[in-house]
């Protein structure tokens, strides 16, 4: 059973369906008992991260997410759930993430061409690093494979954690992953077919 | 390299397809779930789904089909038509809608932009524009183009974006349904003037005005168009195949 935890953040319609497309039972949830029973567990998230990290905080889901991932269980972090994952964000001021994985949030603004528009949406390819294993979440990908991306802060300085990139301007961070914990700036359940197979992957995971 | 979008758009009566008649090989083509099916499965990027009926009964269908819609497609959806309060946002949103397109309703309270944007996110609130020339500007007309409000459209653009709207659909009212290709002009204007995606809407004839539209409009995000795809003149992999040709960025 595939637990997405409910912290009263975005839309979690196109995430069950896609879910139960690809034949996982997936339950909306922030029960702690049934996050501890769930195979895996994917943290979503749509707005700002200030105010998501709160509500993390606020329903108690901020430790249940800590206790999960040093438990050993498959976390997969989407959108704003990927930056939540990171140490840090500057998004409206400068807060806290849950620092599974290394690295911070900040605007793509300064980073980016100024011809080209922000928030970075639409279908982009994604890059996979040539010096390191593939993450096995991307096992069925090949190179070049389009994800939808909507977002106007990216990670950055995630090292080695990065697995996947995209460009707009300069590389972006598209994915990471550190161990049991995985995280798609883009959104695997508006992807198509390629973001199906990116679901099955992680649900298949161990 | 981000992709430019291409976006077939589905007018809705009553839970069939407006104009959805003599469509390839499909059987029903006025059934909205199979023609988003079929476009997914073509290569659309995106679809839009355009609410015209009026009637309580016809919302209610409507909000199934978009349920159904979302449950089987898994790319985004946008969803418009009939939107003048943050309640109906809720009400699309809670059916699988990704983003929604406000445009007569944005006219009469423009603070819905704002409230929607602080609510759901910039990215969910895409305003739909219909200009049209008189005297030397470009107005913003209601009502399909009946009606014009006298509103300088590229100052209600700018207004629109800097309220919270994170994208904009320009719909000209004078290339619309003359199939002579998009109005590049009016586009090159609102571009110049925002900083967020836009949307080029009114005029596509054939895959030529595409290809037109991204060589001459690089820093345009995607073109929309419904009767010629729903009419079979242009196939999706055909033209997505033609604007690769041509050295626009897309998705096969």
């Amino acid at each position: 059973m595939i637990a997405i935890i409910d912290y009263g953040v975005g839309n979690l319609f196109s995430l069950k369906s896609s879910l139960s497309a690809i034949g996982a039972e997936a339950v909306v949830t922030r029960d702690k008992a049934v996050l501890d029973q769930a195979d895996h567990i994917i943290l979503p998230g749509v707005g700002a991260f200030g105010d998501a990290a709160d509500k993390l905080r606020e329903t108690g889901m901020f430790q249940v997410v800590l206790d999960q991932a040093a438990a050993g269980k498959p976390l997969l972090g989407i959108c704003l759930g990927m930056q939540l994952l990171l140490e840090r964000s500057f998004e409206y001021g400068e807060h806290q993430g849950l620092g599974l994985i290394p690295g911070e949030v900040r605007p793509i603004r300064p980073v980016i061409p100024a011809e080209l528009d922000v928030p970075h949406m639409g279908w982009n390819g994604l890059h996979f690093p040539k010096n390191r294993p593939r993450s096995p979440i991307f096992a069925d990908l090949n190179e070049g494979d389009h994800v939808y991306f909507v977002h106007s802060f990216a990670g950055f300085d995630c090292g080695d954690c990065c697995t996947a990139t995209a460009e707009y301007g300069p590389e972006l961070t598209a994915a990471v992953q550190k161990d049991n914990v995985f995280g798609t700036q883009f959104h695997p359940e508006k992807s198509g077919d390629v973001g199906l197979k990116i679901l099955k992957a992680f649900c298949q995971w161990r | 390299m981000v992709t430019k979008r291409i976006i077939p758009c589905l007018d809705i009566k009553d839970g069939r397809v407006v104009k959805g008649v003599n469509f390839l090989n499909l059987q029903d083509v006025s059934n909205p779930v199979k023609l988003a099916d079929y476009y997914s499965r073509s290569g659309a990027d995106e679809l839009v789904f355009y609410d015209i009926t009026a009637s309580f009964e016809g919302r209610k269908l409507f909000t199934d089909i978009l349920t159904a819609v979302a449950s089987t497609i898994f790319i985004p959806l946008t969803v418009g038509g009939g939107i003048n309060g943050v309640e109906d946002f809720e009400r699309v949103l809670a059916c699988g809608a990704d983003k929604v397109s406000v445009n007569s309703g944005a006219i009469k309270r423009p603070e819905l932009i704002g409230e929607a944007a602080k609510r759901y996110g910039d990215q969910c609130v895409v305003l739909s524009v219909d200009a049209k020339r008189v005297d030397g500007k470009y107005h913003v007309f209601l009502n399909g183009g009946r009606v014009d409000t006298g509103m300088d459209a590229l100052e209600w653009i700018k207004e629109g974006v800097d309220r919270g709207a994170g994208e904009v659909v320009v719909n000209s009212i004078d290339t619309d349904g003359v199939k002579k290709g998009f109005d590049i002009e009016m586009l090159r204007d609102v571009s110049a003037i925002v900083k967020v995606p836009v949307i080029a809407s009114g005029g596509a004839g054939g895959v030529q005005d595409f290809v037109d539209l991204f060589r001459g409009l690089p820093q345009l995000s995607a073109g929309l168009a419904a009767s010629i795809f729903h009419f079979g003149e242009v196939a999706i992999p055909d033209l997505k195949a033609e604007l690769r040709r041509n050295g626009v960025c897309v998705r096969l």
